[in-house]
This record gives structure tokens, C-alpha cells and sequence, in this order.
């Protein structure tokens, strides 16, 4: 009885010691992994009041008219939440990305849909290369037609999709700040692909945003907003805690 | 002495004052200078060694030279940015080849177009346009002209042109036909623009603009007479070219992965119906029948749910 007393502490012991072993290596190791890779996280700020944004006439697309009816899609050229906070505006790494990680294309497939004659979303961010579906959720036609600058890498198409068709794939081949998208049936819609190297954000309803696995290093953070362009700052990138970059825009 | 100080600081006040004008007035000419349109001899334009392959004929940019001066330049311009000197009072305007953007591509929308896309286009000349028929050129200043087109845009150089889509052999016109090409008309919302008529009085007709954001007009199937001809081409097979290739650089999307080739012969045969005034073969059907298209029915439907009732055109196609 007393012998199996002893083995059964000794194994506990044992067992108790490897388990703190065990936990305290893989803190080490996940402190070694969120060493490798910083951020950068802030806010975008619209300083003034913002342009005012016209409700869209759908009824020429009752479908659309009809899901909206409750509350009407306004333009979305500036949109600013409730403490000033500046919505889709692109953020990314304009100098000081190393070879590895601006060569680095996200794994995820982002989908550009359209829904109530909307794009969703209205700003997309993606990685040169980065494979992206285009889906329709509407019940009726679309045509997708990205018009990116001329002789540059990418290159103007003009698709069609009718309702239940299934989504498709596509790429851009170089890096575009941004790449306007239109639907000539429905006139309204407006929307952008920022095409750029490396991580990128895009901020949200409140004008925060938060560029991950980024390593630790000196850069140049720069916004892009469609009414109001694009700025920069400098950042240094700590490891570990993700350093800080606001951006304010003037209201024009 | 004295009392002359003021004469003495008055008159380097002067000297200073003639010396700012004289300063001002030779920055001024020299701003205007700037602003004033150059008028000198134009920057060297460099001829590369571009070249066209039609059949057993090759063309080079550089044999294309003065036929392009004389016979293109016009509209299309020295540089081939489509500000000729006639540009100004054309619509549509003509071809800006140094963003190499073809509407009349046998290839995919995205994607260059082939040689012989535009050797036929200069020859065929573009209708509802200021492009005349070049078919008096021989095939040679042709296909010189294809690789003159070249020099214009980098793509050229970058890339090759896309593959020509395959077509496969036209099926024979039936009312069959016909009525499934009028119900992937209306499904497809190729009424959306061309209207319920194929008379180019769509919903979205009105806000249509091109890719350099002058309006355009979609197409008018009915307008015209016996001649009444496409731009891409006047054989079912530049129609079936024209919808599944898009347009590029106008609103007209391709259709190239949502109809099924087959499918797209009958929406072929049922728009030749909608050229109302123009004897073809699918008139002929159509006039045997009375005029009147028998709603299309499946004999395998999908099971996918129907599309909603808001879907149709007002009043129906045809």
C-alpha cells in the first residue's frame, strides 16, 4: 500500500513538473513568435464636416429599390462614423518592407460581392497576386468592369454575371492605388481594389485599423482614401507590442 | 551735402524699383513661354520594329509609315493617342491605340486582340463611325499597318495576344432556336441596354459611358435597313464573337463564361430577329411562323428556383 502511495506521488511529480515544463516552453516559443512579428494599429480621423452623401435612386432596379426601401443607400465617397472615425480607407506599407514579407501573399481568398446593388466591400485591399472571387447575391445581372489605369500591369475587363451564376476567380498583376470598379447596367455603383505588396488594412465603421505580422523594422505607413488621397508617416515597429499610427484628413 | 542724401536714396529706390520690373517682366515672359503650346518640331517618334503575321503575309510597323501619316494620322494622331487634328468634331471618338484597348477581339476580355482582329478591322472599316472600309489597301499595307498599330503601346512588347475564342459549328435556325436565344435574352438582361426590342432604349441605356467617359449608346438591333451591320462584323459568327469576347473599353461585357456555347447560337439566331428590316434566314423562320416566338420550354430544366417576377423587361422581349 505505501509503495503505491510512493510511486503514485512520484508519477503526480513527475507528470506535474513536465506539464509546467510543457506550458512554460510553449509560452516561450509563443513569445518567441509574436518577438518575429509586430503591427501597426490607429485611427483615421476626418477633421471638419464631412461632404454630404446623396441617398442613390435604385428604382431602376426594383429589386434593389425594394431592399433598400427602409433605408436608402447614400454615396459612399466619405464615410465617417459616430466619433469621426474615416471608413475604407486603405492602409499600407509604403517604404521599409523586406524582400521575404513583401513577396509574402496572403493565403485567404477575399470575395468581392454584389449585393443590393452594392459592392461588398466598397474598398478592397489586396496583395498583388492574391487570388479574389467576384460573386453576384443579387437576383439579376451585373457587369463587373475594374478600370485600372492604362499600360500599366493590370489591364481592363469587362465581365457579365447573371444572378446563380457561380463566382470567379481573378488576380492583378502589379500594385495599383486603387483600381476603380463600375457596373455600367446599374450607374451607381462604385468601388476600389487597392493592389499593393505586403500587409495592408482597411478601417473600419470606426476608423481604426490594425496591420499585422509585420517584423519588426523602421516604415513608411501611408492611407489612401478615395475622396481625399493619400499621406504618410514614419513608424518604428517594436517587437512584440504594435506600434501606433493615426492619420487625420481634412474636410475639403 | 546733406540735403542730397534724399535725391540719392530716392533714386536707389528707383533703380531698384526699374531693376524688380525689368526682372518681372522677363520671368513673366519666360512663364508664358512655358505656357504657350509647343510648336516646334515635334519629339522624335520611334518606329519600332514591330510586326503582324496574316496568313503567309508579314507586316512591319516601319513599311506602314506614310500610309499611316496619310490615311490615319488624321483622326487617330502622329502618336496614335487619338487626338488627330479631326478628332474633336468625331463620335465616337477614334481608337487611343497607346492604351492598346480593342473592341473587335476574337480573345478574351482583358486580352490583345489577334493580328487578324485588326487587319479585319481595317478592312471592314467600323460602322456607325467615322472608320471607313481600308479594303482599296492591299493585304501587305494592311498587315503593315497591324504592326504600325504596335508601336503605340508597351504591351505589345510585353504580351502576347490572347487565344481566340473556339466556335463551334453553327446549328441550323429553327423557332427552337430562336426561342431559347429570346429567353437567354431576357435572362441574361441583355435588355438592361439594348430594351425589350433590341432598339437600344434599355433602363440603363441613358447612363452608358465608355471607358474614357463619353457617353455611348448600346446598340439599336432595329435601326437601319438591309444593311443595317455590326461593328465587329456582319457574319453570325462576329455576332456570336461580339457578345462572348465583350467589348473592352465600352459597357458591353463578355459572356465567354456564362453561355454555353451551343446556347449561344440561339441568342445569335434570335438577334438576327431583332434586326427587323434585314432579310436573313432567321427572319425567314420567323416570318413563316407569323411572327410570333413560341415561349421557350426546357426539356431539362436546372433545379434552381425561378427567377423572380421584377426580372422581366416591361413588355416583354420581341
Amino acid at each position: 500500500m505505501k509503495a503505491h502511495y510512493k510511486t503514485f506521488v512520484v508519477t503526480a511529480c513527475t507528470l506535474l513538473i513536465l506539464g509546467f515544463g510543457l506550458l512554460y516552453s510553449t509560452r516561450k516559443t509563443l513569445n518567441v513568435s509574436a518577438a518575429a512579428s509586430g503591427g501597426i494599429t490607429g485611427t483615421i480621423k476626418l477633421d471638419g464636416t464631412p461632404p454630404h452623401q446623396k441617398p442613390i435612386d435604385m428604382s431602376k432596379e426594383p429589386n434593389c429599390a425594394k431592399e433598400h426601401a427602409s433605408s436608402p443607400v447614400t454615396t459612399e465617397t466619405v464615410i465617417v462614423g459616430p466619433k469621426g472615425g474615416l471608413k475604407w480607407v486603405v492602409v499600407y506599407i509604403s517604404e521599409g518592407l523586406d524582400a521575404a514579407t513583401a513577396s509574402q501573399v496572403p493565403p485567404v481568398k477575399p470575395t468581392w460581392d454584389q449585393k443590393g446593388c452594392q459592392y461588398i466591400p466598397h474598398v478592397m485591399a489586396l496583395d498583388v497576386n492574391q487570388h479574389f472571387e467576384v460573386s453576384n447575391s443579387d437576383p439579376h445581372s451585373h457587369n463587373i468592369h475594374p478600370l485600372p489605369k492604362p499600360n500599366g500591369a493590370n489591364h481592363e475587363w469587362n465581365r457579365s454575371q447573371p444572378p446563380g451564376t457561380p463566382p470567379f476567380d481573378q488576380v492583378w498583376a502589379g500594385e495599383e492605388i486603387a483600381i476603380p470598379v463600375k457596373c455600367n447596367i446599374h450607374p451607381w455603383m462604385h468601388g476600389y481594389m487597392a493592389v499593393v505588396k505586403g500587409p495592408t488594412a482597411v478601417s473600419d465603421d470606426n476608423g481604426s485599423y490594425t496591420i499585422s505580422n509585420l517584423p519588426p523594422g523602421n516604415y513608411t505607413v501611408t492611407a489612401w482614401q478615395e475622396t481625399y488621397g493619400a499621406q504618410s508617416q514614419k513608424v518604428t515597429v517594436a517587437a512584440g507590442k504594435p506600434a501606433t499610427a493615426d492619420f487625420t484628413y481634412k474636410a475639403k | 551735402m546733406n540735403c542730397l542724401k534724399p535725391i540719392r536714396f530716392a533714386g536707389a529706390i528707383l533703380f531698384t524699383a526699374i531693376l524688380g520690373a525689368v526682372f518681372a517682366a522677363v520671368f513673366a515672359a519666360t512663364a508664358s513661354a512655358q505656357d504657350v503650346p509647343d510648336l516646334g518640331p515635334k519629339p522624335h517618334l520611334v518606329i519600332k520594329p514591330m510586326e503582324s503575321h496574316i496568313g503567309n503575309v508579314t507586316g512591319h510597323a516601319a513599311a506602314a509609315k506614310s500610309d499611316y501619316r496619310r490615311y490615319c494620322a488624321g483622326c487617330h494622331g502622329d502618336y496614335g493617342d487619338s487626338n488627330g487634328e479631326n478628332a474633336v468634331w468625331l463620335d465616337p471618338k477614334p481608337r487611343d491605340f497607346t492604351i492598346a484597348t480593342f473592341k473587335c477581339r476574337s480573345t478574351l476580355t482583358g486580352t490583345l486582340p489577334t493580328d487578324e482582329d485588326l487587319f479585319n478591322t481595317i478592312a471592314r472599316g467600323l460602322t456607325n463611325s467615322n472608320m471607313p472600309v481600308w479594303s482599296t489597301f492591299t493585304k501587305q499595307q494592311r498587315a503593315d499597318l497591324v504592326a504600325y498599330i504596335k508601336i503605340f503601346s508597351p504591351r505589345w512588347e510585353k504580351e502576347k495576344a490572347g487565344e481566340p475564342i473556339k466556335i463551334p459549328a453553327e446549328p441550323p435556325v429553327s423557332m427552337e432556336s430562336i426561342s431559347h436565344g429570346k429567353a437567354l435574352f431576357t435572362k441574361l438582361e441583355c435588355w438592361k441596354c439594348h430594351g425589350p426590342h433590341g432598339e437600344g432604349d434599355g433602363p440603363s441605356a441613358a447612363t452608358l459611358t465608355d471607358s474614357k467617359d463619353n457617353p455611348i449608346r448600346p446598340y439599336n438591333f432595329a435601326a437601319g435597313k438591309g444593311d443595317s451591320r455590326f461593328k465587329c462584323g456582319d457574319t453570325n459568327q462576329d455576332i456570336y464573337k461580339i457578345f462572348m469576347t465583350g467589348l473592352d473599353g465600352t459597357p458591353m461585357p463578355s459572356f465567354a463564361d456564362v453561355i454555353q456555347p451551343n446556347d449561344a447560337w440561339d441568342l445569335v439566331h434570335f438577334l438576327r430577329t431583332l434586326q427587323v428590316n434585314r432579310h436573313s434566314k432567321e427572319n425567314e423562320v420567323l416570318s413563316a411562323a407569323h411572327g410570333v416566338i413560341p415561349p421557350y420550354v426546357d426539356k431539362n430544366p436546372p433545379p434552381a428556383a425561378a427567377p423572380p417576377a421584377d426580372n422581366k423587361p416591361p413588355g416583354g422581349a420581341n
